[in-house]
């Protein structure tokens, strides 16, 4: 079969491949399960619920689960964004009033392509173009807390429900922050050297990408991603076994459960000056939850960790002052505990 | 404009980026290429932020060649860089 589907390939254009391994895909998704218990039960047969049959079992069901969405979903992501360049997103921006621009703002920082490495020339690009301070953040604030790693692990290991409210609450954290920052009027407060800078005009020019480009984007970003990333899945979901495993049920609730007034500003405190990507985060948080900790108060956790990272503070510091910096950080803080709190009433 | 004699001039290759892991991939990507072309070339990296905003750049790394953005915000692959280099 994988040589058919190689001679096949050989005369078709290569956009055709991802359609004939869809199949493949599907199938082997929806089998896993029995897959894994196949391996541990049958060939290894090891004694069901003991503590490593059921960490392995986690272990050996998660992991290829995991990698198989995040192949498909990059893959679609990285198709959905050569449709995006920042070019494009700062033109749209450009003119726009400030809630309308920070509401379409935090939107194209969803699938513009963005890496905080670039967060200075895009931060001096924007303000040159002559785009509100306030908008500009609402697009750095939603760009990396919103992405397509973070959105297949939560739909992977917290179900698309658990996705959504991320998704939806981050939106909201990133429209309203942005808003609030240009209420301020913290113009001023921008490194001053910032205004001096002289953005050229030439910028890369329109590329003219076809399809079977645009599929190879696709593939190219599914290598670069799983590449950087898959280390950090692996660890982080050997993590999260052990401790489905080993740390008895509801180990956590009395401490970090719904009834603790004190758990998402702690989450939070904890969270920040942590330095991990969604990557590594999410398979740990998944199992906190099965441990007894709030929903509320790992979405607090998860956000504080990805979207306010020190190494982020750090790029930002040269272009800002630090009243600024404490107002964005001051803002979105905020808005995490006011998410995490509200959660953990609601469920 | 006389073509034969822009052959003759030496490329002028930038590579821009403020020293994040993939400008120094494609540093050593398009040193590599212009050896291997046997390009006559200057290859520079610039790593200045006020330098790299005056080619309207926003994402790193990008890649200019004879004062051109060519390319921005991605590592090109291999064969994609050299049809960059020999257009």
């Amino acid at each position: 079969m994988k040589e058919q589907i190689i001679s096949i390939n050989k005369s078709k254009p290569g956009w055709m491949l991802p359609f004939l391994l869809l199949p493949l895909w599907i199938v082997l998704y929806w089998n896993l399960q029995s897959l894994a218990n196949f391996l541990i039960d049958d060939l290894l047969k090891m004694k069901a619920g003991s503590h490593l049959t059921e960490t392995l079992r986690f272990f050996i069901f998660e992991v290829p689960k995991v990698m198989l969405l995040l192949v498909l979903i990059i893959f679609i992501v990285g198709v959905i964004r050569s449709y995006f360049t920042t070019e494009k997103t700062r033109k749209i921006l450009e003119g726009k009033s400030l809630f309308t621009g920070n509401i379409m703002a935090s939107a194209l920082g969803i699938v513009t392509p963005f890496c905080s490495c670039s967060a200075i020339p895009l931060f001096l690009g924007f303000v040159e173009a002559g785009i509100p301070i306030g908008v500009t953040f609402s697009f750095l604030i939603a760009a990396p807390m919103i992405n397509e790693v973070a959105l297949v692990l939560l739909v992977g290991l917290f179900g698309w429900k658990v996705a959504l409210i991320y998704v939806s609450t981050g939106l909201i954290i990133a429209i309203l922050s942005g808003w609030l920052i240009g209420k301020f009027k913290m113009e001023k407060y921008v490194a001053d050297w910032v205004y001096s800078v002289k953005v050229g005009q030439a910028g890369e020019q329109e590329e003219r990408l076809t399809f079977n480009d645009r599929i190879k984007r696709g593939a190219d970003s599914v290598k670069e991603i799983v590449g950087k990333i898959w280390i950090y899945i692996l660890i982080g979901i050997a993590v999260g076994a052990g401790a489905h495993g080993y740390v008895p049920e509801a180990f956590l609730g009395s401490l970090l459960g719904k009834g603790s007034w004190y758990a998402v500003p702690l989450a939070i405190l904890i969270g920040v000056p942590m330095y991990s990507n969604a990557a590594g985060i999410i398979p740990i948080v998944s199992v906190l939850i099965e441990k007894g900790v709030s929903l509320g108060t790992a979405l607090a956790f998860m956000m504080s960790v990805i979207a306010l990272s020190l190494p982020e503070i750090i790029i930002l510091k040269k272009v800002l002052k630090w009243q600024l910096i404490a107002v964005f950080i001051g803002i979105v803080t905020i808005g995490i505990i006011i998410v995490g709190i509200t959660f953990n009433y609601l469920i | 404009m006389d073509y034969n004699n822009l052959k003759l001039t030496k490329m002028d290759i930038k590579v821009l980026g403020t020293g994040c892991p993939k400008c120094k991939a494609l540093e050593k990507a398009v040193r590599n290429s212009v050896a291997e072309l046997n390009i006559q070339a200057d290859v520079s990296k610039v790593e200045d932020i006020m330098e790299i905003m005056k080619y309207g750049v926003m994402r790193t790394p990008a890649l200019v060649i004879n004062e051109k953005v060519v390319l921005s915000g991605r590592l090109p692959d291999g064969k994609e860089l050299k049809n960059l280099l020999t257009q």
